[in-house]
């Protein structure tokens, strides 16, 4: 007995999960390739295979946003998520984003104390930074773990299980009635915990430089080198993280195929996908409001 | 709960209990206090049990007995095929880092620190934080669902009635082969962070590379900062292999549990590698 071969890591295209299932028979059996071609092989069959998710990914976003203005409207279900989402979040992210205020800020208080001993604006200089990028964008990583995993793991469990099937067969789109409520719930739930974690990590932070470098906290809470752009920026980010990571897990649940280990792998995919499109949004927000917000 | 009715020791388990009716909605509010105590008791077990297992996959690997080709296989499957993740995680890293420190840099005109400041946040704490965090989700997760499905399909009391120890054919090569890629694809991290840091410095501050790297060894940087990174790296990989073996192990419930497992894997994992963050930084400054 040992570790099973891995599984196709891409869903064929199409989400109709019955047909996935035979995939593999059904291949018509090509001999290998050798040489430079093999490398050629292997990048086009990445490069389409990234095309097909990124296309799915659309999709699914499309039919989220018409179905989030024109769907059923189901307050009970945005509930049921938000309370999900968010306050079954609350603790972990509360740990960790303490901590990461604490390490933060005794990170920086020996790196600033190697060339200026003066560290009188380490508390100005980590809310900034804390506003414009890492509250939102830590949090949202940890969000995407948490959430994405939750609802990659949910969904494809139904998937397994045949309920996404059943709910097809009852002309009910699973976008709206799986996808949709998470949508909202994330949307809403992701902006209130990164504003939480923010203030955590910032007491948190404030307390370790007190204890630490004995810098007062007065002296600490010091916003005056917060401007418009960095609330912009991180207002931004809260949104676009919050939009891609239910869209992003419910992919990945929706395209659960082969059992027990189908949904620890969709879980696998979403955690991955998800804290990738967090990096790489994260990259387009923080370049498109360098060059807005210059300086 | 259990303790209440010992009155009854021959009632059949088999028997209609009676569940609470499965609703959509909120679930009830327990007290406070109990819930607190409630966690308080589930994180002490779990923590208790992790580090019982940390104590058996040590005696197997000091006493050399683990399966020597699951560990190679597990080095390939968690250490090569993160390559892409860490390589791009790392590129993007650095140039994340440029980012947030180029307004401060633009401010001072202090472009001859930039490879210092970027270097130092890289190498003592981005890189091995967001690397763990990356290979948290895609090995541990993926280790636990692993150990979960052969829990579930029942392969692991296969093992039992075998005669072989499923710690030391399955948990320690697995435990080996995590610690192994985290170390290794951090020093990876903090190569391409650095490079991806140098090239975006040039693309956004137009601040050439050779005087990043100038920044980056002008004497304020040290191995010591190097190793500050990498030995957290090998701390966060005992975290992660403890974890997600454990969370394997103890799957119960078929697919549904699986993916619960996966959950509570990556989130334990997590929160174990933000903490320990902390007092690593702390006990070795």
């Amino acid at each position: 007995m040992s570790a099973k071969p891995r599984p196709a890591q891409t869903a064929p295209p199409g989400t109709s999960s019955s047909s996935i299932v035979h995939h593999d028979l059904d291949e018509p059996s090509e001999p290998p390739l050798r040489g430079p071609l093999a490398a050629v092989a292997w990048v086009g069959a990445g490069a389409l295979a990234g095309l097909r998710g990124a296309r799915d990914l659309y999709s699914i976003f499309v039919r989220t946003l018409y179905f989030t203005v024109y769907g059923r409207t189901e307050p009970g279900a945005v509930l049921v998520q938000m309370y999900e989402i968010g306050n079954r979040s609350v603790f972990f992210l509360t740990v960790v984003m303490g901590f990461l205020g604490m390490i933060l800020v005794y990170q920086a208080g020996i790196q600033a104390s190697r060339i200026v001993p003066d560290l009188t604006m380490i508390g100005a200089a980590f809310l900034e930074l804390l506003v414009r990028d890492l509250a939102a964008s830590i949090g949202a990583l940890m969000l995407a773990t948490r959430v994405g995993a939750g609802i990659a793991a949910e969904i494809g469990s139904m998937v397994v299980t045949e309920q996404v099937d059943a709910l097809k067969m009852s002309a009910a789109d699973p976008v709206d009635f799986l996808i949709k409520p998470r949508f909202i719930a994330s949307m809403v739930m992701t902006t209130v915990l990164i504003i939480w974690s923010a203030a955590v990590a910032y007491l948190a932070g404030m307390l370790t430089g007190w204890a630490t470098f004995d810098i007062n906290p007065l002296t600490f809470i010091n916003p005056s080198l917060l401007d418009t752009g960095d609330v912009v920026v991180g207002a931004a980010k809260c949104f676009a993280y919050g939009a891609a990571i239910p869209i992003v897990s419910g992919h990945s649940g929706l395209n659960t195929f082969g059992g027990s280990e189908g949904v620890g792998w969709a879980t696998t995919r979403a955690v991955v996908n998800s804290s990738l499109a967090v990096i790489i949004l994260n990259i387009i927000i923080s370049t498109v409001g360098f060059i807005l917000f210059p300086g | 709960m259990s303790a209440a009715q010992p009155a009854q020791p021959t009632a059949a388990p088999a028997g209609p209990k009676k569940e609470p009716p499965q609703s959509r909605r909120l679930p009830p509010s327990k007290p406070l206090l109990e819930t607190m105590g409630n966690s308080a008791l589930e994180i002490a077990e779990t923590a208790g049990a992790m580090g019982l297992l940390g104590g058996r996959v040590l005696v197997r690997v000091f006493t050399l007995r683990f399966d020597r080709a699951e560990l190679l296989r597990n080095l390939y499957n968690m250490g090569f095929k993160s390559m892409p993740i860490v390589l791009l995680t790392a590129l993007f890293t650095g140039a994340i880092m440029i980012l947030q420190a180029a307004p401060l840099v633009q401010r001072f005109g202090a472009y001859g620190l930039l490879g210092w400041g970027a270097g130092f946040g890289t190498l003592r704490e981005i890189a091995p934080l967001l690397t763990a965090l990356m290979i948290n989700g895609r090995v541990g997760a993926n280790n636990t669902a692993e150990l979960g499905t052969m829990v579930v399909t029942e392969q692991i009391d296969a093992l039992r009635v075998l005669a072989i120890d499923p710690v030391s054919f399955l948990v320690a090569p697995r435990s080996i082969a995590m610690v192994a890629t985290l170390f290794l694809s951090t020093v990876f991290a903090d190569v391409l962070a650095l490079v991806g840091a140098a090239y975006a410095g040039q693309a956004l501050l137009g601040v050439p590379p050779s005087l990043f790297y100038g920044g980056l060894t002008s004497g304020l940087l040290g191995v010591g900062d190097v190793v500050h990174g990498l030995v957290k790296s090998v701390v966060f990989g005992v975290v992660m292999a403890l974890s997600s073996c454990y969370y394997g192990l103890a799957v119960k419930g078929g697919a549904p549990g699986v993916g619960r497992a996966v959950n509570a894997t990556v989130v334990a994992s997590a929160a174990g590698i933000f903490i320990l963050d902390y007092v690593v930084s702390f006990l070795i400054g």
